[in-house]
Order: C-alpha cells, then structure tokens, then sequence
C-alpha cells in the first residue's frame, strides 16, 4: 500500500469534498443499509443481548483496569507455550521488530491476513522500505492495495467501491502483483471473489511467513483468536514456518470462558451472521501442525495514552466489529477515508485522536465528526458511550488541559481555530449575566432580523461553513413574556408563544 | 528501557486512579446472559444444528452410523473425488465402501500437494446448533488444519447427538484451548463486495455435514 493518511486535511474539508461524490455516497448508502438491517435481525435473535452487552463491557472494563497484571499472564503463557512475546512502544518500534523477524527468516515477502493494528504502524510500508513485499489477502484489503488506495472501513475496507470498480481494478491491477485476472472477467460478486482466490492460491501455497492481526488474547491460557470469512486468515496462520502477529494490548482478555461472551456478540455486530465462517484460536506453536515459529509483537502506540483519560479509556473496549460506522449518518455521507486514520466513523472519531493526540488539526477536528444522534452507542456491543467521549474531547480541544501524550504528562493548550468560539461563548456568559444587556440586544437583533447574513463574516465563517445560521424570531420569549404574562394566549402559567391554541381552553 | 519496561511503566502509570489494593476479581462482571437460548431437548437441537449449517449453505445429510460408508461413498462419488485426504486416526470402515484413493494425513505434505487433493473426509470435536457450527480440534479423526483447509471439498463427520451442544458458551467448556481449533460455519465466504455475502473464496468452497446418528 503506498497510500498514507498523512498530509490529510481536516475532516470539515474532506467531507465538503466527498460529499459531493455521488458514485461515493451510492456505494456507501447501499452497503451500509444492507448490513444495518441484518445486523438488526441477527441480534433480534438473542434475547439475551443486553446482558451479553453488559458482560462484554464489565469484562473489558476489568481487564483494563488491571491490563499490566493480564498482559504479563499472557506473555507467560505465550513463551510456555512455545511463543516468543515482543514488546513495541510505538509504530517505528513495531516495525523495526517486524521487519527483523521476516529478516531472520531470509525471506523477502510475507502474506497478510487484514490487521488494523499493522495498517495503524504503516507496516507494509516499512517492509516495503526494507525489500520484503508484504501481500494484503483478505479481499477488501486487496482491492485496497491493488487499486493504490486507502482503506475506508474496519471490516471492509473497500467498502467505498462497488463491484464495477472492482471489476476494473482487478482487469487493469492483478498482473503487476502476480497471476493477471481471468479473461472476460465479470463483475459478478461471485466471479470476483473467484478472481481473487486464483489470484493469491500461488502465493498462500509458497508463502513461509504470515503475519496477521488478533481479535483477542487470553491471558489465562496464552489463546490468540482470529475471526475470519474467507480462509484466507487461514491460510496465513497455518502454512507459513513463521507466524507474527501483531496485537494491540487491548486485545487480552482474561480467560478461555471469557470468549463466550465476545464470539456472540462480534459477528452478529459485524458481519450480521450467527457466527463468521471461520474462527481460529492457537496457543503457542503445535508440534507438526501450523508453524513452528511464532512471535507476539504487543503493540502500545497511544493506547496507554488513552488508558489515562478515566472518560476516554471506554474506547479501548472496542472490538473493531464496525456497527457503529454502518449506523453512523455521518460516516455514510463522508465516507471513510474523510476521518484520516484506519479508524474512521464514529470510533475513529474518539479513538484517533487519542491514539494520535489532538495536536493536528485534523485530530483536533475528529471529535465534531458527529451529531451526537447516539445511534453508535446503541448498537455497540461493548457499550462504547461514544457521544460521552466526543464531548469530552470537545472540551479537551477547546480548552486544553490536562493528558498524556506518548507516556508523557502534558498540559495541552486550547486548540487556536477555537479562539472564536471560546470569545463568543465568553461574550454569551456575559451577556446572560446581564438581563437589560441581553434585553437590548434580543430587540436589536429582531428589528435587523432581514439582514442577517446565511453566512458569518469574519472569523465567524468558519462555523458557519459547517451550519446553518438560525433564523432570529420577531420577538423573543421574553419580549413575548413580559407583553402576554403568559396569559394573553393560553392557560397561566403554561404555554409558550406557540401553545396559544389549545382545543377546548 | 526495553520495549516492555517502557509499555507496562506506561500502564500502571496510566492507572493511578485504581486503588492499590484493588484485584481483577474485584471489577464486578455480571453474567447474566444465557447459557443456551431455549430448552429443546436433543433430537430438536440436532435438527436446529442441520437448519442452520444449511442456512449457512453447507449440503447437509444425515443417516445412521451403519450407513456411513454407503452415503461417504456417495457423495465423493457424486463430486467425482478419485482422490481424498483422511486424518491417522478416522475409523477405518467409514471409506471401506469408496474406491477414491485416499493419502494419509503425514507432516511432510506440501500445501501444493494438498491443492492437487479433491476431497478431504474428517470427523469433528463439537457441533454448535444455535450458530450452525462445526469445531475441528486437530483430534485423531480430524488432522492437520491444513488437510481441512487446502482441498476445495470437506466433508465432516458429525456423531449425534453426543457432539451436538445447543450454544457458543457450552462448546467452549467442551474444547481444550491447548490445541490449534477452527470453527467453521458454512464454506469459505465473503461480505466484502458491497457488504454482500457470497460463498466460496479460499477455504473449501463446499462443505458437507454429515449428521450420523446411533
């Protein structure tokens, strides 16, 4: 993948931009109604799902709070059974370990299975850079790679392209990466996966070393769990020499019975099925089955970070399943590729920009990338309160504070495009303070109610960009009070300006 | 600093605001889901099994454990397998009644090899009837996750009722997380075209559930 989310413009800019794509807004608006419905009905199925829910968040929340404790226990018994655990701080530190091991084993390419925690540390890339040629296998994932794109989705990363563009990057793409797409190939969803499956049989039959992502660890036992569709994560875990997986330490969760809870509630959120095709659980190396060589590169970058913010922390819960991007309103008209990270939609807004800090305007804007409508926490099977965080990281852009960037305490100060605002909220306390201020001011602002602009001038433009100017009314409410006393249109003491009609009073 | 001084240091750092003398037991996890949904009793848990593996668009057959190497026969004979990979340990007399050729499960089989194998036939661990599931546990009867991986037509074994549970929490108290499991729900398929399922992309492409009863 030679894409990067680096350089990318905030996400007011991004969305004016894919908004206005109307194959973008098609593709995305079909998708993501599909999944909406069944994930609906494949939760209408257990009538247990909020106490699933409550579990599968209680048990996130312990091991949270205790995630030193578990990721030792896991890394005793990973190296028990026969594993070799690594610990990365950051991306680079990853990197650098990954591209050691593929090293050691003199091998210069590597199949992947899809792995947010690697597109997160831009692996491919540093592979890339150190001569081993990484290969995307999951579908999606190589729809991404082929067509020189970046991914838009948690679960389906070229959820932004339709089977038509499929079509054509597999015609144009496929013979630069190996095996060339069939002659007359169709864009039949089935003649594409099909394509796909000759495309990378070669690859996964010669390949000595996968490296993959997890969707969970078990502490008590040294268990790693990938939930997949295709078999390609199959592939990857069980015919190479080497395996390395690379796992963000939120992942760990503490016992074996523990997955009872998140293999129901993850592919019925995500892929709306009773369970995914395939699930894969390994413990360590098995004698004469699957690789003999397997390595656990524990991935902090930011999570730590995040683990600080006593409000924030709840995003770690996540288990990457994608239901709240396919409800989000928001994500469904901007797209994914608008939020600047792996993680776009509603987690993305609240994860990246504590994974990465607020530092960048496009970080620092993340958190507005929603209407707070709810619907993500809702169908979050972990009870993620995402609206919760997105207001608290509101207020940490706007007026700074107290956080921990890369394992350093900071104090970070109020983002600057948020200079105006705070002087209207200022000026607003103000003039609430003051009745005869705000009395002159409601009088003024009604009589010159024709010439108020759609769009503010000045440093007020910017908030305007993104809303609609409200309409100032002829009279205000208190206008309207101290003339009516409440009583001139309708029973005392209870009606407002337009509850003047009541039937029957 | 290593790489893991620095990661855990973050951590406890990280969570200063948990009491010191707080234990994991401590954080109060209420279970109060379900062991299975619904009481059904056995012959309607296997049925429930067979409902869902072929909603899941597995071929789905069921006959008496006499009759096993009759219908095993059949159905390679009916895909046109001459040749079929079986696990060390799968009884003998389940492809008495086939003439494919079968090559043994060995350690030094090559995956290009295995690609050259029409059909794979292995028993499995547990079956789960509310998700439609089988479990294969690299048993004796079962082998190498490869041989169930390479070959694009598996056909699985399934003993009822004594492998059949009704839910996710019950097989797992069943299975032993020491050995390399797969949990498979219907054949290879993908969702990624336009969030769409369709079936058949890298693992077996058919898969076949025998349900062989007493």
């Amino acid at each position: 993948m030679s894409g990067t989310y680096l350089g990318m413009p905030a996400f007011p800019e991004a969305a004016a931009e894919s908004t206005r794509d109307r194959r973008l807004r098609g593709n995305l608006r079909h998708a993501t109604h599909t999944i909406r419905d069944k994930r609906a009905r494949a939760v209408a199925e257990l009538d247990d799902w909020s106490a699933l829910r409550a579990a599968g968040a209680a048990l996130k929340d312990r091991t949270l709070r205790h995630l030193d404790h578990y990721l030792e226990q896991l890394e005793e018994r990973v190296t028990a059974a026969g594993g070799q655990v690594h610990w990365a701080a950051d991306a680079e530190e990853a990197n650098r370990i990954v591209t050691r091991l593929v090293r050691e084993t003199g091998e210069t390419e590597a199949v992947k299975v899809k792995s947010m925690a690697t597109q997160e540390t831009g692996l491919n890339d540093a592979l890339e850079r150190a001569g081993i040629r990484a290969y995307e296998t999951d579908l999606a994932e190589l729809i991404v790679q082929l067509g020189d794109d970046l991914p838009s989705h948690i679960l389906v990363p070229a959820i932004h392209r339709n089977r038509s563009e499929i079509q054509e990057i597999f015609r144009t793409r496929m013979a630069d990466w190996g095996r060339p797409a069939p002659d007359g190939l169709t864009d039949r969803p089935a003649d594409l996966a099909e394509a796909a499956r000759l495309h990378l049989r070669e690859k996964f039959l010669r390949a000595r070393v996968g490296v993959s992502g997890a969707n969970f660890m078990v502490a008590e036992t040294g268990t790693l769990v990938v939930v997949e569709s295709e078999g390609n994560g199959r592939m990857c875990l069980t015919l190479p020499e080497t395996l390395i997986s690379v796992v963000g330490i939120e992942k760990v969760v503490p016992t074996w019975q523990d997955l009872e809870v998140y293999l129901q509630l993850l592919p019925r959120s995500s892929t709306a099925e009773r369970m995914n095709p395939y699930t894969s659980t390994w413990t360590g190396t098995t004698d004469g089955d699957g690789p003999s060589a397997f390595h656990l590169v524990l991935l902090d970058n930011g999570r730590t970070d995040t683990l600080a913010d006593t409000v924030g922390r709840q995003a770690l819960r996540c288990i990457r399943c994608s239901a709240c991007l396919n409800v989000c309103p928001v994500y469904e008209r901007a797209g994914g590729h608008a939020y600047g990270s792996p993680y776009p939609g509603p987690i993305g807004a609240i994860l990246t920009p504590q994974l990465r800090s607020t530092a960048s305007a496009l970080d620092a804007s993340l958190p507005y990338a929603s209407s707070l409508c709810g619907a993500c926490y809702e169908v979050c099977p972990v009870a993620i309160d995402i609206p919760e965080v997105l207001v608290h990281l509101r207020e940490r852009v706007v007026q700074g504070g107290p956080a921990v960037v890369r394992g350093e305490k900071v104090v970070l100060r109020p983002a600057r495009g948020h200079a105006a605002e705070r002087a209207a909220m200022r000026a607003a306390r103000w003039t609430l303070d003051r009745p005869r201020a705000l009395r002159a001011g409601q009088r003024l602002a009604a009589r010159g109610r024709r010439l108020v602009p759609r769009r503010l001038p000045g440093p007020g433009r910017a908030w305007t960009d993104t809303r609609d100017l409200p309409a100032v009314p002829a009279e205000s409410f208190r206008a309207w009070w101290r003339r009516t006393r409440g009583d001139g249109a309708g029973p005392a003491g209870g009606a407002g300006p337009t509850d003047g009609a009541g039937a029957g009073r | 600093m290593s790489g893991r001084d620095v990661v855990l240091g973050r951590i406890r750092a990280a969570l200063a605001d948990v009491p010191r003398g707080e234990r994991p037991e401590d954080v109060p996890v209420e279970r109060g889901y379900l062991r299975a949904h619904g009481n059904r009793g056995t012959a309607a848990t296997v049925d429930l099994l067979a409902e869902h593996l072929a909603d899941y668009r597995a071929v789905v057959h069921r006959c008496a454990r006499a009759g096993l190497p009759e219908l095993l026969a059949r159905l390679l004979a009916e895909r046109g397998s001459r040749t079929a990979v079986v696990p060390r340990g799968l009884p003998p007399e389940w492809l008495a009644a086939s003439d494919v050729r079968l090559l043994p499960d060995r350690p030094g089989t090559t995956p290009h090899e295995l690609d050259a194998v029409d059909s794979v036939v292995t028993g499995c661990a547990v079956a789960v009837a509310e998700t439609g599931t089988v479990v294969l546990d690299a048993g004796p009867d079962q082998g190498r996750r490869r041989i169930t991986l390479v070959p694009d037509h598996h056909i699985c074994v399934v003993r009822v009722p004594e492998q059949v549970v009704d839910s996710v929490p019950q097989a797992l108290e069943r299975l032993d997380p020491a050995r390399p499991l797969t949990w498979i729900s219907g054949p290879s398929a993908t969702s990624d075209i336009e969030l769409d399922r369709v079936e058949g992309v890298h693992g077996p492409r058919t898969l076949e559930v025998v349900l062989a009863g007493e």
